[in-house]
C-alpha cells in the first residue's frame, strides 16, 4: 500500500471511530493516537484511545478484517470465525473468570470499514520469545503453567448453548481435515503417515468430551504482566472441539523458544498446568491423553508449517518468511517421532 | 612518506584541504574547491570531480584520479613476482599527455598531484562532457549518431597512440606476446584449478605465436567500451591507461572485440557498437597499416582467454579470502561466458 | 554437473554473507527481519550442500532393505508413505519408527541444527 492509502485509510478509520465512541461513551467523546499495530494480511489490529468529556482516557484495541480480503490459502484461516464471533467469545470467556480484556463494543461492516470488535487495551507483554526471556517476568513465569491450566478449565466449562455459532470439529473430523490438507500438497510423507495411522488407531485417548476450544491456544497468545496472566488473546480459530487439544497444543516445542525443559509454553511444567486444569474445574487429564494431544498437536503444526510454505510454492504469496517455514515442519515431525512408539 | 587519513576529518574534508593548497599554487591564493564529490569508490582507485573557482570568478572543472588513501595490498599469485601490471598514477597522467599530442582522444592533463603527509599520488584532468558507461553507449538515443562512427575511431586513436615514438616514453613493463601468456598461465596455475578449455586456448596461443605480429609499442592495455568517454558527435577520449605497458599493439585491437564488452549486442563485434572491418579501416587511417585478419582473430582468442582468467583472479580473489565479495564470487563464474567465446573462435 | 569456481556452495556462501555484512546492517524492521529469514535458508542449502549426499544415500539404503524395493528416494518415500496409510509395513514397526527418526533427526540437521540444542 501506498503511504497515502495508509493515510487515507487511518482518516476514514477515525472517522467511524469517531462516530462509534460517540455512541458508545456519549457526545463529545473524540479519538486519539490512533495508530496501526500490525501489518498482517490476515487482520488489522489498531491502537487508539477514547477521550471522553470529562478528560478521562480510555485505551483501547481495534480488530478488524483487512479492508482489501486475499484469498486465504491458509486452511487455519479459512477454519476462521469472524470478528463479531471472536469478540463475542472474549466476552464469554472474561464472563467465565478467564483473564481476557473487555470488549466494550463492535463495528459493523458498512461502506466505511469491515467489521471488526473492540477491546481494552491491557499493559503487559504477548511476543512469547521476551515472555520466556525477560527478567521482568521471572516471577510471572512461575505461575503461568497453573494459570493457563485455570483458564483454560473455565472457557472450556462455557455452556454450550451461550456460544454463537462454531465449526464442529471433534477428533476424527479434525484427523480427516489434516490429513486432506497433507494430501493436497500430493507431497507424500511418511513421517506424517506414521502419525496418522498412531492417532487413528488411539482416538479414544483423545477423550469424548466437546467443548468451547480456543483452537491456537499457545505462548504468543497470551498476555502476560508482572502477576502472571493477563489475558487469552486471539480467539479467532475458536471451534468446537476436544478441549484437551488446547493443553496439547500450548505443550509443543514451537513455543518454547529454546527453554526446552518447559515443555509448557517454555515457562512451566505438565503438571502445573494439569494441576491449574483441575483446580479450575476441568477434572484430571491423564497423561495418556494430553501425550495423544502432543502427538496431534506436533502434525497440526507441521502441517501449518507446510500450509505455509505452499502457500509460497504454489503462488499465492510469494515470501521468503513462508517458504522459509516450509522446512520447520520437520521440527513437529521430530518431535512427534519422538513421541510415539 | 605513507599518506594518512586524519580521523577527525572525512575523505572529502582532508581531500578538500589538499586541493585548496593545490589549487592555489596552480591558479591562485583564494581559488575555492567547489562540489567536490567522489566518482568511484574502487577498492584499486579514487576518482573524484570537483571545481576550481578562481577569485576572478571563472571555473575550472576537474577529475582528480588518485590511488586509494586505504590501499588493499594487491593479490599474489603463486610463481609471479607481481601481480598486477598496471603502471603508476603519474605515468599514467603523462601517458594521457602523450596519447592527446600524438593525437588521440584523451582529456587535457594540466598538472599531477605528488604524494605527500594528507594524500596519495594522482593527476588531474579537465572534465569532458559524455558517457563512459558502456552499457548506456550501446543503448542511449543520445548516441544513435555517435555509435556508427565509433569502431573507426576507436581504430584511428590506436593508431595514434601505438605511434608514439618508444623513446618519448616513461618507464614501463614490457610485455611480448610470449612473456604475457606465460604470466597469465602461471596466474591460472597458481588456482590449483585445472581447466580444460583455457588449457586448450593457451596450446593453440602457443602453436601460433608468430600470428601474434613483431610490433612493439605502447599498448592502451584495457582498451574496451568502457574505458572511453563518448559524447553526441562520437570518440571524445581514451580513459584508463593504468593497465599501459609496451607489447604488441594489435593486442588492443583483439582486447577491443572481447564478447565482454559488446553488452548483448553480440553482432557488433566491436564493443558492440561496430564491425572489425571498420576499426582496421580506421586503424589504417591513423596510419599504423593494415593489420591482417589473423592476426586481430589471434588477439581476439588471446583477449578472450585473458578475460576468462580476469574473471578467474576476481574468483578466486573472493575465494581465496582476500575481499569477500558477491560481486567477484559472480564474476568467478563469467569463466564459463568466456571459455564458451574461446571454444567458439578455435579451430 | 559441469562447474567452474566459485561452486555452488562457495556461490551460495558468497549470497548469504552479502545479505548478512551488507543488507541486514542497513536495512530494518519487516527487510531486516526478512534478511534473516533469507540468512537462515542459505545457511540450509550450504548445510544440504556439505551433507545430504551422504544423508541420501544412507536414507535410500535404509528405504530398500525395509521396502525390499528399488527405485530412487522419491519414489521410495511415496511408496514408504503408502505403505504406512495401507498399513502393510504393521509387522515391522519398529523398523519404520526407526527409520523415520533417523530421517528427521537428518532433516533437522539441515534445517535447523539448533533444535536440539536448549537454550537458557
Amino acid at each position: 500500500m501506498t503511504k497515502n492509502n495508509a493515510e487515507l485509510e487511518s482518516r476514514n478509520l477515525a472517522a467511524v471511530l469517531r462516530d462509534r465512541v460517540r455512541e458508545v461513551y456519549g457526545t463529545g467523546t473524540g479519538i486519539d493516537g490512533l495508530v496501526r499495530l500490525s501489518g498482517g494480511a490476515s487482520r488489522e489490529t489498531w491502537s487508539f484511545d477514547a477521550l471522553l468529556p470529562d478528560g478521562q482516557r480510555v485505551p483501547l484495541i481495534l480488530k478488524r478484517d483487512p479492508l482489501d480480503e486475499i484469498d486465504p490459502g491458509d486452511p487455519d484461516v479459512n477454519l476462521g470465525i469472524d470478528r463479531w464471533s471472536e469478540g463475542r467469545l472474549m466476552q464469554l470467556a472474561g464472563a467465565a473468570g478467564v483473564p481476557a480484556p473487555d470488549v466494550p463494543f463492535f463495528l459493523d461492516a458498512d461502506d466505511r470499514t469491515s467489521a471488526g470488535f473492540v477491546t481494552q487495551r491491557l499493559e503487559g507483554e504477548a511476543l512469547g520469545r521476551r515472555i520466556v526471556r525477560e527478567d521482568e517476568f521471572a516471577q510471572a513465569r512461575t505461575k503461568l503453567a497453573f494459570q493457563c491450566g485455570e483458564a483454560a478449565a473455565r472457557f472450556h466449562s462455557i455452556p454450550l448453548d451461550q456460544l454463537p455459532p462454531l465449526r464442529n470439529l471433534p477428533v476424527v473430523a479434525a484427523l480427516d481435515y489434516n490429513q486432506g490438507v497433507i494430501d493436497s500438497f500430493k507431497q507424500p510423507h511418511a513421517g506424517f503417515e506414521y502419525a496418522f495411522q498412531w492417532l487413528r488407531e488411539r482416538s479414544e485417548l483423545a477423550g469424548d468430551r466437546l467443548t468451547l476450544c480456543h483452537g491456537d491456544y499457545r505462548n504468543g497468545n497470551l498476555l502476560v504482566d508482572h502477576e502472571g496472566l493477563a489475558g487469552v488473546l486471539d480467539w479467532e480459530l475458536g471451534h468446537l472441539g476436544n478441549p484437551i487439544s488446547d493443553l496439547g497444543w500450548i505443550c509443543i516445542r514451537a513455543w518454547r523458544y529454546g527453554y526446552y525443559d518447559n515443555p509448557v509454553g517454555g515457562f512451566g511444567a505438565v503438571e502445573d498446568l494439569l494441576e491449574g486444569y483441575e483446580i479450575g474445574g476441568g477434572g484430571r487429564v491423564s497423561l495418556e491423553t494430553l501425550r495423544f494431544w502432543e502427538v496431534f498437536g506436533c502434525m497440526r503444526w507441521g502441517v501449518i508449517c507446510m500450509t505455509l510454505a505452499f502457500t509460497h510454492l504454489e503462488g499465492r504469496e510469494r515470501s521468503v518468511e513462508k517458504v522459509s517455514i516450509g522446512r520447520r515442519a520437520v521440527e513437529g515431525e521430530y518431535d512427534l517421532l519422538q513421541l510415539v512408539d | 612518506m605513507e599518506a594518512v587519513q586524519d580521523p577527525n576529518l572525512s575523505a572529502a574534508e582532508q581531500l578538500a584541504l589538499v586541493l585548496r593548497d593545490r589549487m592555489a599554487e596552480e591558479f591562485s591564493a583564494g581559488t575555492k574547491i567547489e562540489g567536490l564529490v567522489r566518482l568511484s569508490a574502487g577498492a584499486s582507485r579514487e576518482t573524484w570531480s570537483f571545481d576550481a573557482v578562481k577569485p576572478d570568478g571563472t571555473r575550472q572543472l576537474l577529475i582528480l584520479k588518485r590511488d586509494p588513501m586505504a590501499r588493499q595490498a594487491d593479490k599474489k599469485f603463486e610463481g609471479v613476482p607481481e601481480g598486477r601490471l598496471a603502471v603508476g598514477r603519474l605515468v599514467e597522467g603523462r601517458l594521457l599527455q602523450l596519447a592527446r599530442e600524438a593525437g588521440a582522444p584523451a582529456p587535457i592533463i594540466p598538472f599531477m598531484l605528488n604524494k605527500d603527509e594528507r594524500t596519495t599520488e594522482g593527476f588531474f584532468s579537465h572534465r569532458l562532457e559524455g558517457e563512459t558507461l558502456g552499457r548506456r553507449i550501446l543503448r542511449e538515443e543520445a548516441y544513435a549518431a555517435a555509435r556508427p562512427k565509433l569502431a573507426y575511431a576507436v581504430g584511428h586513436a590506436a593508431a595514434r597512440f601505438h605511434g608514439i615514438a618508444l623513446d618519448k616514453l616513461p618507464a614501463m613493463r614490457g610485455l611480448p606476446a610470449g612473456e604475457e601468456l606465460l604470466h597469465y598461465r602461471t596466474i591460472m596455475d597458481s588456482f590449483h584449478q585445472p581447466h580444460a578449455g583455457f588449457e586448450y586456448g593457451f596450446r593453440w596461443l602457443a602453436e601460433r605465436l608468430e600470428l601474434a605480429g613483431e610490433r612493439y609499442a605502447l599498448c592502451h592495455g584495457d582498451y574496451r567500451n568502457g574505458n572511453i568517454i563518448v559524447d553526441e558527435d562520437g570518440l571524445a577520449g581514451v580513459l584508463d591507461w593504468e593497465s599501459a605497458h609496451l607489447g604488441n599493439p594489435s593486442s588492443d585491437l583483439g582486447w577491443m572485440c572481447v564478447r565482454a564488452w559488446r553488452y548483448g549486442y553480440h553482432d557488433k563485434v566491436v564493443g558492440g557498437f561496430g564491425s572489425v572491418s571498420d576499426l582496421l579501416d580506421g586503424y589504417e587511417a591513423g596510419g599504423a597499416g593494415r593489420i591482417s585478419e589473423d592476426e586481430i582473430h589471434f588477439w581476439q582468442v588471446f583477449g578472450t582467454l585473458r578475460w576468462g582468467i580476469l574473471c578467474m583472479i576476481l574468483g578466486f580473489t573472493h575465494i581465496d579470502g582476500e575481499q569477500r565479495t558477491v560481486e567477484y564470487a559472480g564474476i568467478g563464474r563469467r569463466a564459463a561466458e568466456t571459455e564458451y567465446d574461446l571454444l567458439q573462435l578455435l579451430d | 554437473m559441469p562447474t567452474d569456481r566459485p561452486n555452488i556452495a562457495e556461490l551460495v556462501e558468497a549470497v548469504r554473507e552479502f545479505l548478512t555484512d551488507h543488507v541486514g546492517p542497513n536495512v530494518e524492521g519487516q527487510l531486516a527481519f526478512h534478511t534473516r529469514v533469507a540468512v537462515n535458508a542459505l545457511a540450509i542449502v550450504e548445510r544440504t550442500l556439505d551433507q545430504g549426499g551422504a544423508m541420501d544415500d544412507a536414507e535410500l539404503i535404509r528405504l530398500k532393505a525395509l521396502l525390499k524395493q528399488d527405485g530412487d528416494l522419491q519414489e521410495m518415500n511415496a511408496a514408504l508413505a503408502r505403505a504406512i496409510r495401507g498399513g502393510e509395513l504393521d509387522d515391522q514397526r519398529g523398523a519404520v519408527l526407526e527409520h523415520l527418526r533417523l530421517t528427521a533427526a537428518d532433516k533437522i540437521a539441515l534445517a535447523n541444527p539448533r533444535y536440539l540444542t536448549p537454550r537458557g
